[in-house]
């Protein structure tokens, strides 16, 4: 009850800013939306925004999240963009911390998980996926091995150089796994993510320096000598999807899996901020969320939104994802790097 | 020789007119580079407009980042002298004899250039790789490194040299030989010299790709084996430390700005004169040079023929099995069925339309550049060859980002598409400009002096004459800024862009996604820009056949 109270509360005091701030927001012909080389939607799901609200939007797009994110603070006094969308939890406090965006409580918030939100909803979850160890099906069966059911599974001789990981310095899921491993083995007891790490090392782990290095040259299935690798649980739909195959060829360990969440926020600085909170809006709308799936390989933030069948069929969500609050990833990332290259590195 | 040297190198525009022809790519080298980097370099350094120097102390106490510089160095040293000694033989052939397919070989050696590295280091394990058919695994080691970055700047020794060498009139060589020298005589004690300027010229450009090298080192190299380049990404990508990445930037420029300029000093004094010879290179004469083209020839196919010839095998090999043309529909059919591809058609067009300009804007600024090169005084061009050639030491993260933060005023081009072909052209100027300007600077200037007295002026007797005499070197220069473009992931991907995939934005794409169909898509479009780069390269080499008019 409260909270609808404060939901209608904030929507009068949002219809009055926008009121107030229509003076100077003129209604836009265009909105710039900011985001990574993973953006995808159907053809034409963006001009049906246009067609309601008669602003078109140009998508700009930067190398990763990482770029973006280093572009959007970059360019605070003066910003490029007024929308942006791709900013992951790992990097979310330091956004925040810059002072990037302007918070807007989007009209469909409710049909999001709680546990995506933000407090202050300083920005908005538009989807989220996991972080998961994948298998080569076929790969371990020509070794006769079973697959591996946990991380303390991959410590065993068993898997002894069988594990492709990526950098966590310069990639995103590898420092996702990095992070399940610290929420798995935490600092403080007896047996740390650091022992967890060396002993992973002991056993042969194959650190790459990106996604596509591990799965294309690493992984089995591409001819390379690492049946398990650090991928997506959304990569066995993928797979199936992509190649038509009845069946998917790779399958998931849905323990040690990390939660990433991307948001999307409105940049503060932008001239057309009731466009830009339209645009939001549309992003979690259903028909963006239902178009999401199969572009991005991601699932929807919008809990209303219909899964594809590749999915629903194929996909295996985790349980129990590891997750992290974003405040502590920002305190500790750069040491947990560090730390990490230099157990890599000894 | 030193007699003549007087004649070459004087400016056929005067001294205002000179001025000018500097100022153009001053201007364009100051705004686009120098601006942008210093205004980016300075956001980092300084903290509230304050210098902060203990980031210099953590970074030279670092022993990672010690090391890190060390290998930089080390393996730019190696690549830069195993690329030089692979290519002359090649420089050699290409520019002495005629034999069959060699203007198709010619052009193949451009193409390694464009090629993503993903999809070249797929190549190259299969050779050398865990499991490559040679059993020979060579991951994590300086040898891979090393083996593709002479892959990749091959071209710029067989091209830059072969060009220069083919207007040594050989009967020098001959003339050396009938009065008793022996081959390697001739060769060390006549065409060497003469080929100083070329040899020097190239091995710069060399040792700066691989000195900045980042793709290679990302994927063949390991954890232990980073570069300046791949640090200055970590920095600023990992961990956000703008503070950290500017310092090394910093380093990285002040680290190449020594060596330019004493390799600056170096070529300076060995321009030489030479006469401009037109006619066609013969076939090999009798059985030693019959022997010495084709095995040549053949080593330089291994070198750059099998990892391409696996490629395109592999572009064939279907994901369901089988051989076939799966693999390039597939491209057409993923589009269809997901927005996370781009259309192979929009790509192409893309590329193309950025390669052509990016050779336009390269080609103009790097002949005038050229053009003030050879005739500024020397102290002015050896600063003015500096500032040419540094772009190709800047880190690409620094010009991306430098773009984003300075490109703002007078008028806001920090999300204009111009901005991509312009990244494109400062990488290739360098090239451009070190394959003309040691022609420019042997042309002799009575030739010039010659149509003065016939009536032309300065400008008219320079556009007939010094232009004509290098426009060979002029279509070197362009194909390589084409391919350059045509290849180009560095800068532009550090650059917001609205949204207009390029070939290799496609390919990227594609290689993101899990299956054996989109990596064998993304494989495919690989070969189509591979023969895309390689028909345009024949087509802007066929255009240096000897007119009737040239000397």
């Amino acid at each position: 009850m409260n909270r609808r109270l404060l939901r209608t509360a904030s929507a009068f005091v949002a219809t009055l800013l926008v009121a107030t701030a229509c003076t100077s927001d003129s209604k836009p012909d265009k909105i710039v939306l900011l985001t990574h080389d993973s953006f995808a939607l159907s053809e034409g799901t963006l001009e049906a925004f246009t067609e309601k609200t008669g602003v078109t939007v140009s998508v700009h797009t930067a190398r990763d999240a990482g770029t973006m994110l280093n572009q959007a603070i970059l360019t605070l006094d003066n910003p490029i963009a007024d929308v942006i969308y791709g900013i992951d939890n790992a990097f979310l406090s330091r956004a925040i911390d810059a002072g990037l965006f302007i918070p807007y409580t989007a009209e469909a918030i409710d049909t999001v998980d709680p546990l995506l939100r933000v407090p202050g909803d300083i920005v908005t979850p538009i989807n989220f996926g996991d972080v998961c160890v994948n298998y080569d099906i076929e790969g371990l069966d020509t070794l006769g091995i079973p697959a591996p059911q946990t991380l303390e599974d991959l410590l065993d001789p068993t898997y002894d150089g069988l594990l492709a990981v990526q950098d966590p310095a310069t990639s995103s899921p590898g420092l996702a796994f990095l992070l399940a491993t610290i929420v798995a083995f935490p600092e403080g007891t007896d047996y740390d993510w650091r022992a967890y790490w060396t002993d992973l090392f002991a056993n042969g782990v194959v650190v790459t320096s990106d996604w596509s290095e591990a799965y294309y040259t690493r992984f089995t299935r591409a001819g390379g000598g690492q049946p398990l690798v650090v991928s997506y649980a959304s990569s066995p739909p993928a797979e199936v999807f992509f190649g038509e195959l009845s069946q998917a060829p790779t399958g998931v360990m849905t323990q040690g899996c990390f939660r990433q969440i991307e948001y999307a926020g409105i940049l503060k600085g932008t001239e057309h901020e009731s466009a830009a909170r339209q645009l939001i809006d549309f992003l979690l709308s259903q028909s963006v969320q239902e178009d999401i799936p199969l572009n991005m390989f991601v699932y929807p933030a919008n809990r209303d939104a219909a899964l594809p069948e590749v999915f629903t069929l194929f996909a295996t969500l985790p349980e129990n994802p590891a997750v992290m609050a974003p405040d502590t990833i920002r305190e500790n990332r750069e040491r947990w790097i560090r730390e990490w290259t230099a157990i890599a590195r000894s | 020789m030193d007699s003549n040297r007087s004649l070459i190198g004087r400016s056929p525009f005067g001294g205002a007119g000179t001025a000018a022809v500097v100022a153009v790519p001053a201007l364009f080298l100051a705004y686009f580079f120098l601006y942008p980097v210093a205004t980016i370099t300075y956001r980092g350094l300084t903290t509230d407009g304050r210098f902060n120097p203990a980031v210099l102390g953590d970074i030279l106490s670092d022993p990672t980042l010690q090391g890190v510089a060390a290998f930089t160095l080390w393996q730019a040293v190696i690549s830069t002298v195993l690329t030089v000694l692979a290519g002359l033989p090649a420089a050699w052939i290409f520019a002495r004899f005629d034999f069959p397919g060699k203007s198709l070989m010619r052009a193949a050696t451009l193409v390694p250039f464009v090629l993503p590295t993903l999809v070249v280091g797929t190549a190259f394990l299969a050779l050398i790789g865990p499991r490559g058919v040679t059993g020979v695994d060579l991951t994590g080691t300086l040898a891979i490194i090393v083996i593709a970055h002479v892959f990749y700047n091959y071209a710029i020794v067989v091209r830059g040299v072969g060009t220069y060498w083919e207007r040594i009139d050989p009967s020098l060589e001959e003339a050396a030989r009938s009065l008793g020298a022996s081959r390697t005589q001739a060769f060390r004690t006549i065409t060497l010299p003469l080929l100083r300027p070329a040899i020097a010229s190239t091995s710069a450009l060399v040792f700066l790709f691989s000195f900045t090298s980042f793709g290679v080192i990302l994927l063949l190299g390991d954890i232990h084996h980073s570069t300046i380049e791949v640090e200055i990404w970590r920095q600023t990508t990992a961990y956000l430390r703008l503070d950290i990445a500017s310092t090394l930037a910093v380093m990285q420029l002040i680290g190449v700005g020594l060596i330019l300029m004493l390799y600056g000093r170096y070529q300076m004094r060995t321009t030489v004169q030479f006469s401009h010879r037109a006619s066609l290179p013969p076939r090999p004469a009798n059985r030693h040079e019959r022997t010495a083209v084709w095995s040549i020839l053949g080593i330089s196919g291994a070198l750059v023929g099998l990892p391409l010839g696996i490629l395109i095998a592999r572009s064939m090999m279907q994901p369901q099995g089988g051989i076939g043309f799966a693999n390039y529909l597939n491209l057409f059919r993923l589009t269809a069925k997901s927005g996370a591809f781009v259309h192979p058609v929009e790509a192409i067009v893309n590329s193309l339309s950025f390669a052509v300009i990016a050779a336009v804007i390269g080609v103009t600024i790097g002949v005038l550049a050229s053009a003030g090169l050879s005739y500024a005084r020397p102290r002015v061009a050896r600063t003015f060859d500096l500032l040419v050639m540094l772009p190709l030491g800047t880190s690409a993260v620094t010009i991306g980002f430098g773009f984003l933060v300075a490109l703002d005023w007078p008028v806001d081009l920090r999300t204009s598409l111009i901005l991509i072909p312009i990244a494109h052209a400062l990488v290739a100027i360098p090239f451009v400009v070190r394959t003309i300007s040691p022609s420019m600077g042997s042309v002799q200037h009575h030739l010039r002096e010659a149509a003065a007295t016939l009536g032309a002026t300065p400008a008219k007797a320079w556009w007939t004459i010094d232009l004509r005499l290098v426009s060979r070197s002029i279509l070197v220069g362009g194909a390589f800024a084409f391919a350059i473009s045509m290849g180009e992931f560095g800068a532009t991907s550090f650059i917001t862009r609205p949204d207009t995939p390029t070939i290799p934005i496609a390919i990227f794409r594609l290689l993101g996604h899990p299956g054996s169909t989109p990596f064998g898509a993304a494989v495919a479009l690989s070969v189509l820009l591979m023969f895309i780069t390689g028909i345009a390269v024949l087509i802007i080499d066929s255009l240096r056949r000897p007119t009737a008019g040239e000397l």
